[in-house]
């Protein structure tokens, strides 16, 4: 997938515009993010906030769904209006103001609600890569999340109110390839070495190297010369247990005895880092548990002509796990201290292994395609190269339908409700508040002869709905308070975070890295706090 | 009362309702009032330190939350690869200042908004430009500067002569910063809670090879463009002049030259990409990190100016490549802080006979406490003012380079003798004081 070193080192206006994010997710993710189609029903300070930051970055095109007129209440927190444009189309004006932003992107806008577009345009909102929506009321919700999942297009929906707000994530099924984790140990084998990795490794004799030589022996080598000395002295096993593998690290440290027999207390930096490896890669690591399950899927084991290339893929990685009881090497190596030579040989070796091992999966899986009657560009190369370099990251989300959570009468949220702090209250007060919104056409609170009354009406609203899903948890009444005090307000700030956070989910589910929130963000800006929960 | 009246209009219902109905989490001390939104809209006044992806955030965050009375100071010009989340700036603004540019397109896009740009280093500043702020914000990637601006509104702090803290000297600093997908924001109150210097640790050094690496057995393409940036181009010096990590021929040599060597010893990997990011040290960085970072500063800001909520108390940390994370916790204080805590910083001789000028030198530069950049020391010996080594002043350099290779005692420095240390990363000289572990052997 990652293109091919340009010959010259000549970068084009784009690639420089976007060096400081494609250091990121690459050029690779940078193509699904162009080739994206967002939508945006309602143009709220926050719903142009994510745009800011998905247009920003280059999102291929944006269309924005918004009925509504600009007011001056707009003009006050939604900094992409101008104070001019009170009275005309919301949609349009929005559109304007961040089309300006990057000359690359594509936006257009419907000055209609999403409500009216839900009865009237059967197949609108089926063409978007992924749809946001923000300040929609509680039955349009219902309707929307229904109708996207059952197109299988990503849904967001977030809201901001006063310091508080939430992102939540709609989505049937996603796929993460690189998951980028934060560290990740070295894969060595160590312990099942192929024919060309044993013979490197075993063919050195570390305790007959002069010092010169010694200090630039790659680690891997040293840790498998005792790593064997270990099997001989342990009835061929090996060292599994912290006990036994203190006992690996003690050998590697006894050879810093110098012949003399004194103690040489400093090891070379090579011996070092074979102990510090001694921890974590003496033994292969298993098939991490979330490529395990998607092994299992019923997708990779029962494919139809319709399977993505994805699963085809995983289906050919499903059959290698089976026979060589791993993941195919991921073959690269991180620095280590050593020579050159010696690096770049160890280095090939993993490379070229990883090599013939992604041709296998790549014959294997162009075969199960021709074999479901796929034709032969269903599946390239590079993808399972990329695929393969990534094998031990894979993830994979199986989300709920937000509709559902709606219409359900007995949703659990018996374990987070034990926590009186939990933000899931704020949730649950949340849900209120869209309840309360729907059956009075108003915002608790909003006008300012009411708060008072809003309060008793709110709590009602939300002891009746704490009560459908069976639950007699008291609320702390402040919270119910702080809500209604807010009235109509969203605060600009507090939009600003929950859009930087949805945006970025957008780009996860768009370029398949990173591993999005599964599947809802609460964010407190009283106490600058956040959780997030799976509904 | 004019501008009074427009806290009325519609379009500040939102902070109204904020500011001027109660609240039960809001500080048992804060009276709801209009006076509060007339305060922001009228007298409040913020610097946002740093234009760049930060910074334009900050700037757009505060304006929409009522702030009129913004500063906002940066010495950079705009160039093509902010464009991805410096959002005030086109294509057309290439070349021209950050704050200049930033503050017009805020003022001609909120009514009413009086941003006043400062093209210049933070240094140029006096202590009379950074007094007249309510609240300091920083969006910057350098340390140094966060250093030196803390630095400043430490020295601001007014004491009594019982030693009780001047509440009205304290300008709180709000710090914001991101790489990639982590961020970080906190709140300082200079003098009370932990300030910059007090939490050094926290700031990793940048990545260095090790020269041995890069010059004998590099494995990796960057020790190879390492090697060309460290070794190669100050002995071929192609251009005659330093590297400029801007300039595309540097790069392009760099390139080729790191393509050579990468070559010679078969290493693969070296695209010009990686030579960039290397030579230019450069940060990933991405819209919505830097927009989250900046939101929750000037969320900061709003709590802070208006007291009506208690604000973070100090440190909060997010991270959003898996899922979206955060989390806060209360930086301590450091008892002997270089900068807050009012405590000469002792430094411990074992030998003044054996330890010289430069050993010192040294000890402020690597030190984890003191981490200077090129600290310039002056002291009194017999009554008279001693420049003792300066190396920022190219005349002065030349003069006490002489010294650097003396020892202390030779320079004759006693026992508790106390330095001033002047360097880029405060505004002003720290007192170091020399503690010598034999001090008998000054006699000698
Ligand atoms: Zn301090």
């Amino acid at each position: 997938m990652s293109s091919p070193v340009p010959k010259s080192p000549e970068q084009s206006e784009k690639s420089r515009k976007y060096d400081r994010q494609l250091r990121l997710w690459g050029d690779h993710g940078q193509r699904l993010l162009e080739n994206s189609k967002v939508c945006l029903i309602n143009a709220t300070a926050l719903g142009t906030e994510i745009l800011k930051s998905l247009i920003l970055p280059g999102v291929g095109s944006f269309t924005i769904v918004d009925g509504e007129k600009v007011t001056e209440e707009d003009i006050g927190c939604n900094f992409f209006l101008e104070y001019e444009s009170v009275g005309l189309p919301r949609a349009q004006i929005a559109t304007q103001c961040l089309l300006e932003l990057n000359p690359d992107v594509r936006g257009d806008y419907i000055d209609e609600t999403a409500e009216h577009i839900l009865s009237n345009t059967q197949n609108f909102f089926k063409n978007f890569t992924l749809v946001v929506a923000t300040g929609v009321s509680e039955k349009v919700l219902v309707t929307l999340s229904k109708h996207l999942w059952e197109c299988n297009v990503p849904l967001l929906v977030c809201r901001s109110i006063g310091f508080l707000g939430y992102v939540r994530l709609q989505i049937k099924e996603h796929t993460i390839i690189e998951a980028h984790p934060d560290s990740e140990s070295p894969d060595l084998r160590l312990d099942i070495p192929w024919p060309a990795l044993q013979e490197y490794l075993d063919g050195v004799n570390i305790e007959q190297l002069d010092q010169k030589e010694k200090n630039h022996v790659p680690p891997p080598v040293i840790l498998r010369y005792y790593l064997n000395k270990y099997k001989e002295s342990h009835e061929g096993k090996l060292p599994e247990k912290r006990v036994e593998k203190e006992a690996l690290k003690q050998m590697i440290r006894d050879s810093g005895n110098s012949e003399e027999g004194k103690q040489r207390f400093v090891l070379d930096e090579n011996f070092e880092q074979a102990i510090h490896y001694a921890n974590s890669c003496v033994t292969t690591r298993a098939v991490p548990d979330h490529v395990q399950v998607i092994l299992d899927d019923d997708c990779c084991t029962n494919l139809t002509q319709s399977s993505s290339s994805f699963w085809i893929m995983c289906a050919a990685l499903r059959e290698m796990v089976e026979a060589e009881g791993a993941l195919p090497v991921r073959g690269t190596l991180p620095d280590m201290a050593a020579d050159t030579n010696s690096y770049v040989t160890l280095q090939n070796i993993y490379q070229k292994r990883a090599q013939q091992q992604v041709e296998v999966i790549y014959r294997r899986a162009s075969q199960i395609a021709r074999n479901l009657g796929l034709s032969q560009e269903t599946i390239t190369e590079s993808e399972v190269k990329y695929f393969c370099k990534h094998s031990s990251e894979l993830h994979l989300i199986r989300g709920t339908c937000i509709a559902d959570e709606y219409q359900k009468t007995n949703l659990d949220l018996t374990a987070y409700l034990e926590d009186p702090d939990s933000l899931i209250f704020y949730y649950v007060v949340l849900r209120g508040l869209e309840r309360f919104i729907g059956e009075f056409n108003a915002y608790p609170g909003q006008f300012e002869d009411q708060v008072e009354p809003d309060i008793l009406k709110l709590k009602g609203v939300i002891g009746k709905l704490l009560s459908e899903w069976g639950y007699s948890h008291a609320l702390r009444e402040e919270r119910v308070y702080e809500v209604c005090r807010y009235g109509t307000a969203e605060l600009h700030s507090v939009s600003s975070i929950l859009g930087g956070c949805a945006a970025q989910e957008v780009i996860k589910v768009i370029t398949n890295q990173y591993k999005p929130l599964n599947n809802i963000f609460i964010y407190d800006g009283i106490n600058c706090t956040s959780a997030s929960f799976c509904l | 009362m004019e501008e009074f009246q427009e806290g009325t209009q519609k379009r500040w219902i939102h902070l109204r309702n904020i500011l001027e109905r109660p609240g039960p989490f809001s500080r048992p001390e804060y009276v709801p009032s209009p006076e509060i939104l007339e305060f922001l809209l009228t007298s409040c006044k913020v610097l946002i330190i740093g234009a760049g992806g930060l910074g334009c955030e900050l700037l757009k965050d505060l304006a929409m939350m009522g702030f009129r009375h913004l500063h906002i100071i940066d010495m950079d010009v705009i160039d093509l690869s902010n464009l991805n989340r410096q959002f005030l700036f086109r294509h057309k603004d290439i070349g021209l200042p950050k704050a200049e540019v930033a503050a017009k397109y805020v003022n001609a896009r909120v009514q009413g908004c009086q941003v006043v740009p400062h093209y210049c280093p933070i240094q140029d500043r006096s202590e009379g430009f950074y007094q007249q702020f309510h609240v300091i914000v920083c969006g910057l990637d350098s340390v140094p500067a966060r250093r030196w601006i803390n630095g400043m509104v430490v020295s601001l702090l007014c004491y009594d002569e019982d030693g009780v803290l001047d509440q009205s000297s304290v300008i709180p600093l709000v710090d914001g910063g991101t790489e990639g997908f982590k961020g970080n924001a906190r709140v300082i109150v200079p003098g009370v809670t932990a300030c910059i210097e007090c939490t050094l640790d926290l700031y990793p050094p940048q990545v260095t090879y090790p020269l041995c690496t890069i010059a004998n057995t590099p494995r990796l393409p960057e020790h190879c463009i390492e090697y060309v940036k460290v070794a190669q181009w100050p002995k071929d010096n192609p251009f005659g002049v330093d590297l400029d990590g801007d300039d595309a021929q540097h790069l392009t040599w760099v390139h080729e030259k790191a393509v050579e060597r990468a070559t010679q010893f078969n290493i693969k990997g070296v695209t010009y990409r990686l030579v960039q990011g290397v030579v230019k040290n450069i940060i990933p960085a991405v819209a919505s990190t830097n927009a989250v970072i900046a939101a929750v500063c000037a969320t900061e800001v709003f709590k802070i100016a208006s007291t009506s909520l208690v604000p973070l108390n100090n440190f909060m940390i997010f991270n959003d490549i898996d899922g979206i994370y955060t989390y806060i916790y209360e930086a301590e204080r450091k008892v002997d802080c270089t900068v807050c805590s009012n405590i000469p910083q002792l430094v411990t001789v074992e030998d003044p006979s054996k330890m010289k000028l430069k050993d010192l030198v040294e000890l402020l530069r690597e030190s984890p406490k003191f981490q200077m950049k090129s600290p310039g020391l002056t002291t009194t010996v017999n009554g008279t003012n001693k420049t003792l080594y300066m190396s920022t002043i190219g005349a002065i350099e030349k003069m006490t380079k002489g010294n650097l290779t003396k020892s202390l005692l030779e320079l004759g420095l006693k026992d508790g003798q106390e330095l001033m240390v002047a360097d880029t990363t405060t505004p002003n000289a720290i007192i170091v004081k020399l503690a010598f572990k034999q001090s008998d052997t000054e006699m000698k």
